[in-house]
């Protein structure tokens, strides 16, 4: 029997060319478009449209974000508030550390609410009135974007 | 002369292996971290205490109030501009259109000290009151350019459900 040399056994050798080039370009878009900044979107919460809702020309300071969801609960720092009073103790807590520990004035805090399109306005008014009494007077109310005008006649 | 034999030329093979193991975490890293995030926008409103914006001087003009009311669902029942109410096809047209009326927004943002305060029914849905502040905060023209009418504006104080 006749054993074939392994050395001159052809190499097979796929073109590799076209696949690196896709990846790098694949790297180089998600590097692009990576926001490694916090995002305080929430899935629970769905926003009204607005078309005139623009984003805040400068980044706010430190601001404090409430979310209210859809099914009437609140959401302040990471944890989801079923009570009113709950939310207003953890804000109260949040308005005296900035109290003692900061030169800053609570009326410049701004507060960021979030509200979902279909809960009640009065949850959103008494988030502020709640605000108020603790002395916070900038609020942000939050929308998303909108391309069509939202209140033409429907066509 | 002789000439070496270009056939035994020793051929560089690059090693590709490390590099695309490498270029595949990468991305395996860049595709979790991946999150889409939708343009949000603000509407600033600056609500002091009652007990302060009752110190605050008095605007020229006189205060604008707009009210929505709600039905038993929470959808909207009906908006009236201080006492005339808006037809029901298209109610914050309107109101956007009697505003720009009211206001010569050809003075450019922040021309008008007018304020606006919306008194909303407790259980109306959020979307309608953000309509209305979107109909008395501004429009966008047909060139697709944003102008703003008031820019005060403020939730009245909440009535008991």
């Amino acid at each position: 029997m006749r054993i074939r040399p392994r050395g001159s056994s052809p190499r097979v050798e796929a073109d590799l060319t076209p696949m690196i080039d896709m990846t790098f370009q694949l790297i180089a878009f998600f590097m692009l478009v990576i926001n490694f900044s916090e995002v305080e979107q929430d899935q629970r919460v769905q926003l009204p449209a607005s078309e005139l809702a623009k984003p805040p020309a400068a980044p706010y300071e430190q601001p404090f974000t409430i979310h209210l969801t859809r099914s009437e609960h609140y959401i302040f720092a990471g944890s989801e508030l079923t009570e009113l009073a709950q939310l207003r103790s953890a804000l109260l807590r949040e308005a005296q550390i900035i109290k003692r520990h900061t030169s800053k004035q609570l009326a410049d805090v701004t507060i960021i609410i979030r509200g979902d399109k279909n809960a009640p306005t009065g949850q959103v008014q008494e988030i502020i009135q709640i605000c108020q009494a603790l002395e916070f007077e900038k609020f942000a109310l939050r929308g998303k974007q909108s391309d069509v005008p939202t209140l033409s006649p429907i066509p | 002369m002789k000439f070496r034999n270009t056939e035994h030329r020793e051929t560089i093979v690059l090693q590709m292996t490390p590099m695309i193991d490498i270029v595949f975490q990468l991305l395996v890293f860049f595709v979790f971290t991946f999150k889409i995030v939708l343009p949000e926008g603000d509407f600033d409103i600056r609500m002091p205490p009652a007990s302060a914006s009752q110190a605050s001087p008095p605007s020229e003009n006189p205060l604008l109030m707009v009210r929505l009311q709600a039905d038993d669902r929470g959808e909207l029942a009906g908006v009236w501009l201080n006492d005339s109410v808006l037809d029901p096809p298209a109610p914050f047209y309107q109101l956007q259109a009697q505003i720009r009326g009211l206001i010569d927004d050809a003075g450019g943002p922040g021309a008008t000290d007018q304020e606006v305060e919306i008194e909303a029914d407790y259980n109306l849905r959020y979307r309608y009151a953000i309509q209305a502040i979107t109909a008395i905060s501004g429009y966008v023209d047909s060139d697709g350019k944003q102008h703003s009418l008031v820019e005060r504006v403020r939730f009245a104080p909440l009535i008991e459900k």
